[in-house]
């Protein structure tokens, strides 16, 4: 099942880890030395992050580094765009509805 | 239609709440029956080629609207509306999720709030979801989508039309 973006993004942890590697990629390791937490809470929220296809791994080496899905970010904004576009056309309805009754009740 | 009347429309990404912001040149006691009252409700409110069909509503609070977009293939989509709180032409709340069509809900779903004000015969309608989920946006942008495609296939066909007249 699609986790839910929204949700991934609600998190004030993975929230902040987005905003620590949209500058660069970064190890889990590099990563968990900025939160008060542990490494395995830290690669939870990574898992949730790279399930969503917000963050990407590379590896080099024996290392993993998470780098952050541009693409998947400017997606949300579409997404949100095409929600619009139909709120849009529903209103643009109600108009013609309101000035059909309007006009029958002349 | 009227391009002077206002339409925003933004939404909080992290608190999942989305805000819409319209004007309808009319009264508000009309405005707030063409969002109250079944049969003009369904006038309106599916993106067509879809069709909106209350299967019933009885709007009161505690109160419910069953009812369903149906595709233009005639696949229905049901979904429950239940009223918490109303105050007549003024605003109204309601708690809205997707169901099956023996009216068993999924949730979670989104709460909805409603607020009306008329000044000089232009009425302002104000929306707040809260919670919207993604499933459910994609949901409706899939109808969107229909929709959008609908009308590129009708355009397609009259511009065939005219350039085989020629």
């Amino acid at each position: 099942m699609r986790r839910d973006i929204f949700q991934a993004i609600a998190d004030p942890t993975r929230r902040s880890i987005i905003a620590l590697i949209a500058l660069q990629a970064m190890t889990p390791n590099a990563i968990a030395d900025n939160f008060n937490t542990t490494r395995q809470a830290v690669s939870k929220h990574l898992r949730i992050l790279t399930e969503c296809e917000l963050v990407k791994q590379e590896h080099q080496g024996r290392e993993i580094y998470y780098s952050l899905e541009i693409d998947k970010m400017k997606e949300i904004d579409k997404w949100l765009d095409q929600y619009r576009n139909i709120w849009e056309t529903r209103f643009n309805q109600l108009d013609s509805v309101l000035s059909t009754i309007k006009k029958n009740k002349k | 239609m009227n391009n002077n009347l206002l339409f925003d429309f933004t939404v909080d990404k992290i608190t999942r709440t989305v805000f819409i912001n319209r004007e309808f040149a009319a009264e508000l006691p009309l405005v707030w029956d063409a969002f109250t009252k079944p049969e003009i409700l369904d006038q309106w409110v599916a993106p067509k080629p879809w069709l909106s069909k209350t299967k019933y509503m009885n709007f009161k609070v505690g109160g419910r609207r069953f009812y369903a977009m149906v595709s233009p293939e005639g696949q229905e989509r049901w979904s429950i509306q239940e009223y918490t709180s109303i105050t007549p032409k003024i605003n109204f709340k309601m708690y809205n999720a997707f169901a099956d069509k023996d009216e068993n809900p999924e949730l979670p779903g989104s709460e909805w709030e409603y607020n009306f004000s008329e000044q000089n015969g232009i009425t302002k309608v104000s929306i707040i979801i809260k919670n919207e989920s993604l499933a459910r946006m994609e949901k409706m942008i899939e109808m969107g989508f229909t929709e959008g495609f609908k009308m590129a296939i009708d355009n397609l066909e009259k511009l065939l039309t005219t350039l085989s007249k020629k």
